[in-house]
């Protein structure tokens, strides 16, 4: 009853309860057959090498998830959120950035990470619940994955007023880019970030990656208009590229990017992309959705792409790809070493770093605690 | 009887509330299809349908907002917080709005909405999948808060927290949801025990232990193991955290002159303190020993691998018991 009531009000904008219509109106410069196609808004120079070292960001990338999955499996790590299908978004939109802009990830940025130069094995520290998030976000200009939907949108505006603030916008500027999925859309915080953002013009880039499901929630539950076109209403562009080419995530990251920088506010990406696995290790997509629609995304995978470009137009010769193969297998092989080796953390370090200087409860609190474990040594011996 | 799980438990709770009242709605994040992250609210969209069981937006705060928008119009909303983290988007509505709006509308308007959200920690999450942030809202004048501890208890609670005229917090122990037990689910309510009572779990002379929710489990061992050492504590599962059943807890500690409290929530400004200070000025010359809490440090949770250092465990508890009698 509710339901159907409130398809009254559709207008012809609007969608039909049931799916989004996929391709509208994207950005799309490598299509999922490997063809080199031009936009006229988004030209893109683009050299072999570079395109190989796409190639290479997303093979390692998808390879790092595979093997977190695996040690997820064996009991290695508590849980992981697999980026699986979303990897050229990342990638695309990670070498878009400059390393002196700053990036606020959501819990499921590992492409993204890679680009920044993150170890891999810092990310396990979290799903293996070893640390909260073990990196320094200052050293790579890479945030800590922010866990609780969409709360990171605010902190990415508020940084980019900081920026405004210490005069770095203009020609050699400095922005920032806030990821978030479909399902944050719905948070009042990512709609409170979209209006600071807008009225105060901040260089800020907002990359939602439209994977279709907020864990078991197609998008119809969130929303009955395409994302991007929310922007609109918030003042700012907003414009929607083909999640799985690399390519067009690059070249439309990277002019929002310098618009931002320049001091033209705000853009948001709408990255229409697919969560190929599950929301994470403890999920059961087979309860909600179909495996024909995952049969579907498969046919536009964001690697074979790349690969079909390369070896149709020779750009890449066969070592390339076994090299790659290799490269990849080291990967995996060194971040399941560190995963398995990781110690874990002194019990005393929980009290550590609550506030910036020593506190007496805690102290006291740590003491007591550290007598207690005393005695239980006492009594092994 | 039937045994189930504390999770099923709830589940044929909130289908026996959907069918005993046609405006009981329940509402949250992946209840659907997904039929919850915890399988609570499993089945129940397919049997009840899209409107009475409904997939909302990521939006904690719009779900609180509208549930008291529908309960307003009349109906009962029973909503889902997916983890004790992510209420917080929800705190605004729940405590200027939810709490009050019997108090302001001089008690014309009731809002009788039910809040579940599971609680604690013990299952290797990751950050805000672990807090117990129940003393938050004991806080908050103008809603009950409850916290169930075992699947018998669960059923029944649940029931009674969907027909309460007053608007509800149900806390559900997540790391118990797969725990067992016989569960009578034939007759009706009315010989249950009130949802603002306390239940003694275990009888006792020597120490009187108060617990709720995830540590009912834990106590209630603690009980059997002191016994084996010769010391005999009375366990009690407070059940309601806000109205607190004071009259069953200061009966217990007025007989045995000492008192532990035990919780997952930090030990600072957590509910144990509220109890202890009630029960100094209630049984002040009966006392033999200060009132102990164990719980959780003045830290925030920790990374899960040191959860187990976090959390109060039998022998924890025991710890407190022991220290009780050093006085």
């Amino acid at each position: 009853m509710t339901v159907k009531d409130a398809g009254r009000a559709a207008s012809a904008d609007s969608l039909p309860l049931g799916g989004q219509p996929e391709s509208a109106e994207f950005i799309q410069l490598l299509t999922p057959e490997g063809e080199r196609v031009d936009h006229p808004d988004y030209p893109l120079e683009i050299s072999a090498e570079e395109i190989r070292a796409l190639y290479r960001d997303l093979v390692l990338v998808r390879r790092i998830d595979f093997e977190a999955i695996a040690l997820q499996r064996q009991g290695e790590l508590g849980i992981w959120a697999s980026l699986l299908g979303q990897e050229a978004a990342q990638v695309g939109s990670g070498r878009a950035l400059e390393p002196s802009d700053m990036a606020f990830p959501t819990y499921r940025e590992h492409g993204v990470a890679w680009c920044r130069g993150l170890d891999p094995t810092k990310l396990l520290e979290l799903f293996r619940g070893v640390s909260h998030g073990g990196w320094d976000p200052r050293a790579h200009n890479f945030h800590l994955y922010t866990i609780v939907i969409g709360s990171q949108t605010l902190h990415a505006t508020g940084y980019a007023m900081g920026i405004q603030r210490d005069g770095a916008v203009g020609e050699d500027g400095e922005a920032v880019i806030a990821y978030f999925g479909d399902g944050a859309t719905s948070q009042g915080d990512v709609n409170e970030a979209f209006i600071w953002a807008s009225v105060t013009n901040a260089p800020v880039v907002f990359f939602c990656q439209n994977n279709q499901w907020a864990i078991s929630e197609p998008l119809e539950r969130q929303s009955r208009v395409p994302l991007y076109r929310r922007a609109q209403g918030f003042g700012f562009p907003g414009v929607r590229v083909d999640g799985n080419d690399v390519l067009a995530c690059l070249a439309v990251t990277r002019k929002a990017m310098q618009a931002a920088r320049e001091g033209q506010g705000p853009t948001l990406i709408e990255a229409f992309t697919y969560r190929m696995g599950a929301h994470t290790t403890t999920d059961d997509p087979t309860r909600y959705r179909l495996a024909a629609e995952l049969e579907t995304w498969k046919l536009k995978d964001p690697i074979e792409r790349v690969k079909a470009y390369l070896v149709r137009n020779e750009l890449a010769d066969e070592k390339f790809f076994t090299d790659l193969d290799a490269e990849s297998g080291q990967i995996g092989a060194r971040i399941r070493k560190a995963c398995q080796e990781m110690p874990d953390p002194n019990p005393l370090s929980i009290f550590d770093n609550v506030y910036a200087e020593p506190d007496a409860l805690l102290e006291s609190e740590r003491e007591q605690y550290a007598a207690y474990l005393e005695t239980f040594e006492e009594a092994v011996r | 009887m039937t045994r189930l799980t504390l999770s099923k438990a709830l589940n044929e709770g909130l289908r026996k509330a959907l069918e005993n009242d046609p405006k009981v709605l329940i509402m949250g994040e992946d209840v659907g299809k997904l039929g919850g992250v915890f399988r609570v609210t499993d089945g129940l969209q397919k049997d009840f349908g899209e409107a009475r069981v409904v997939d909302t937006p990521l939006a904690e705060s719009g779900i609180i907002g509208t549930a008291i928008g529908l309960a307003l119009r009349g109906y009962r909303p029973v909503c889902e917080i997916q983890f004790d983290g992510f209420v917080f988007p929800a705190f605004d509505q729940i405590t200027t709005q939810l709490a009050k709006m019997r108090y302001r509308s001089r008690g014309l308007l009731g809002l009788p909405v039910v809040v579940r959200i599971p609680c604690g920690g013990g299952i290797g999450a990751v950050e805000h999948h672990s807090e117990s942030p129940e003393a938050l809202f004991t806080h908050t004048a103008g809603l009950r808060v409850v916290a169930c501890g075992d699947p018998a208890d669960a059923y029944a609670m649940i029931q009674l927290s969907v027909s309460s005229d007053d608007p509800v917090i149900f806390f559900e122990p997540k790391r118990r949801y797969w725990d067992r037990a016989d569960v009578d689910t034939s007759g009706d309510l009315s010989s249950a025990l009130p949802l603002d009572r306390a239940r003694t779990v275990a009888s006792g002379t020597d120490v009187t232990v108060l617990c709720y929710g995830p540590m009912v489990k834990t106590c209630a061992a603690a009980a059997l193991a002191a016994e084996n050492e010769g010391r005999s504590l009375e366990v009690i599962d407070l059940r309601s955290l806000s109205p607190l059943d004071t009259e069953t807890i200061v009966e217990s500690v007025r007989r045995t002159g000492r008192c532990v409290i035990a919780h997952e929530a930090p030990v600072t400004g957590g509910l144990g303190a509220e109890i202890a200070a009630r029960i100094t000025e209630e049984c002040f010359y009966q006392l033999e020993a200060p009132v102990l809490r164990v719980g959780g440090f003045s830290t925030p949770y920790p990374p899960s691998k040191l959860e187990e250092h976090y959390l109060p465990d039998l022998d924890r508890v025991l710890d407190a018991v022991d220290r009780t009698f050093g006085y």
